[in-house]
């Protein structure tokens, strides 16, 4: 896969996948994607293009929402994992931030940080050395330790989210929208966190996001999914010039930023591919 | 000092020994609440099923016996041994964790991300299951359960209140035992829930099943756990009411009463269904003596529910409840 993430192997393979929720509602029509070892890997498109259920379909959250992985595969490390139940999957060191935050509001900040080294059977002083970490990335939720969760601002609450899922000592991390409802300041903070994270610490990413600017300037390799499908892939760097790319997910075209409306309408005349 | 202030102290001690026995129940509630979001409204059919479990044991009842002889034509009813009260209630814990696994198994972990009405639905089916099963397994007479704790009334109360007021106080052993029970079990499920590994995976799964099952945590195995542990809380009011009154069906008619007790203290705190269970059960008794005398009596039916119908209205978390969250 080109010169995608950082190294040449591969972790996780998602090999044409087919996911049916509630035995009748097909929202994944074949999805193929593969996560390099030390990446950033996006998975962009809008709404309802089936983002979170590939995700949720890696970490096996499916099943509590009535979801199925009915054709293909999904390997991590060359080894079948869709049978897995998530915690066998968290301790093999795939772990989702599930998009929304779901912070366990009435835990403490501090609280919600240790359920995350649940399945580790970790000494105390371990567990304290990965809390001092996460602090470290994210001080601002340092101080905020012994509030609830609940009271907490959003952007607070994301970066408990990923500190938590940080506290599982994963390996490949399954962020879900990390932008959503925030402001833009926030998301560049965070994402800068993600950068940093991913670069110092070597963990893997493979993130969903709406945020198509944002998501291309800090990932490597990128994969756009419309209505179930992926119709594009290919290096971030590449993405961000395609001049399809710019006009349907940048708001850019030849002759610059065109208006919503002009856009919109342009858009009902030719779909692409489907 | 006036003999009615004296008789009123009295009173005030009884009503917090009933208040103990209230507040065991409410405990069992708060638990599995505190732990799956959910109301079980089985929890006082289960108090009833494990003291009926617990006697069975002890006696060497043979199980569904009705059902066999009827079946079979036999006439068994007794294994003919009697088992020692520890190990009976040891054995009876296996079978609440057993309960426990079963609930699980065939209910709610079909029943992950719903909405918590169809869960507390679920409770409901689940309590009138299990009444009936109690009574095909164990038969529906009234039975007396003795475990060996004390029972009577306090000598050293009695005689100290005498020398105090020249008039000595009726509190009953079995109140006292209650009492020292239900303080250990609230201390050890609170330190449990607070610092424990797994009593905070527990909050957590209270607070969002889909996010808990996202970090790792085996929604299976807090679940069961839960179970086993109101089983355990279940199994402990029973010996105590099954003691004090006999083990018979109209038993699992005080998870009502476990009702007002949770509404005033609160449903997600173990402090507050002590601490309310307390106050109904010295208010009901106080209100009843200084007051149900005036208006006709048997106040002790209904003050407990229009206390927590004020509550309701004025502070609907209760005392010691979690604050419902809202984030504009």
């Amino acid at each position: 896969m080109l010169d995608a993430g950082r190294t040449d192997e591969t972790l996780l393979e998602v090999n044409n996948i087919e996911v049916i929720y509630n035995h009748v509602i097909l929202v994944l029509k074949g999805v193929s994607l593969s996560v390099p070892k030390g990446g950033i890997t996006a998975l962009l498109g809008g709404n309802g293009a089936g983002k979170t259920t590939t995700l949720k379909a890696i970490s096996n959250l499916l099943k509590s929402e009535r979801g199925e992985v009915t054709k293909g595969s999904i390997t991590y490390r060359g080894e079948r994992v869709q049978d897995l139940v998530p915690s066998d999957l968290v301790k093999k060191g795939v772990i989702q931030v599930m998009e929304g935050r779901h912070c366990f509001e009435h835990l403490t900040v501090e609280e919600n940080l240790l359920t995350g080294a649940y399945t580790r059977g970790s000494s105390r002083g371990e567990i304290d050395a990965d809390l001092n970490m996460v602090y470290e990335y994210f001080p601002r939720i340092k101080e905020r330790r012994k509030s609830q969760a609940g009271y907490t601002s959003g952007g607070e609450q994301q970066m408990v989210a990923i500190g938590r899922a940080l506290m599982s000592r994963p390996e490949t991390i399954l962020l879900d929208e990390p932008s959503m409802g925030l402001a833009p300041q926030l998301v560049e903070q965070i994402f800068n966190i993600v950068k940093s994270l991913n670069e110092e610490e070597g963990y893997t990413f493979l993130l969903a996001e709406q945020n198509t600017n944002v998501a291309l300037r800090f990932a490597h390799y990128g994969y756009i999914l419309e209505s179930g499908r992926v119709v594009m892939d290919g290096p971030a760097a590449d993405l961000r010039e395609n001049p399809d790319v710019k006009e349907f997910y940048l708001g850019m075209s030849d002759e610059g930023r065109k208006s919503f409306r002009d856009v919109r309408s342009y858009r009902r005349r030719k779909r692409w591919l489907s | 000092m006036p003999e009615q202030f004296i008789w009123g102290m009295e009173v005030f001690a009884n009503g917090l020994m009933a208040g103990v026995l209230y507040a065991l129940v409410a405990l069992g509630f708060v638990l599995i609440y505190k732990a799956s979001g959910i109301f079980n409204f089985s929890q006082g059919v289960m108090a009833l099923f494990a003291a009926l479990t617990l006697v069975g044991i002890m006696e060497g009842q043979v199980p569904f016996s009705h059902l066999i002889n009827a079946v079979f034509g036999t006439e068994i009813h007794h294994f003919g041994w009697h088992v020692p009260a520890l190990a009976a209630i040891l054995l009876t814990m296996v079978v609440m964790v057993l309960l426990a696994w079963l609930v699980n198994y065939f209910i709610f972990r079909h029943l992950v991300n719903q909405e918590p009405i169809i869960l507390f639905m679920a409770t409901i089916g689940l309590a009138y299951f299990l009444e009936g099963f109690g009574d095909i397994m164990w038969g529906a007479d009234i039975k007396k359960l003795d475990v060996g704790l004390p029972q009577g009334i306090n000598g050293t109360i009695d005689e100290v209140t005498y020398n105090l007021f020249g008039y000595g106080f009726f509190i009953d052993n079995l109140d006292l035992w209650a009492t020292f029970i239900a303080i250990l079990l609230v201390v050890g499920l609170v330190l449990f829930a607070q610092y424990s590994k797994h009593g905070r995976a527990m909050r957590a799964v209270a607070d969002d099943h889909q996010a808990a099952l996202s970090v790792g945590i085996s929604l299976n195995f807090i679940w069961v756990m839960v179970w086993s542990l109101a089983g355990f809380v279940a199994l402990v009011a029973g010996i105590m009411w099954g003691t004090k009154s006999g083990v018979q069906f109209s038993l699992s008619l005080i998870a009502l009463k476990a009702l007002p007790v949770l509404m005033l203290g609160g449903f997600t705190s173990i402090p507050g269904a002590i601490v309310g269970g307390l106050l109904i059960g010295v208010g009901e008794k106080l209100f009843e003596f200084a007051i149900g005398g005036m208006i006709g009596g048997a106040t002790e039916n209904w003050f407990a529910y229009v206390l927590a119908l004020i509550f309701l209205v004025f502070r609907p978390q209760g005392l010691f409840g979690e604050k419902i969250i809202e984030r504009v």
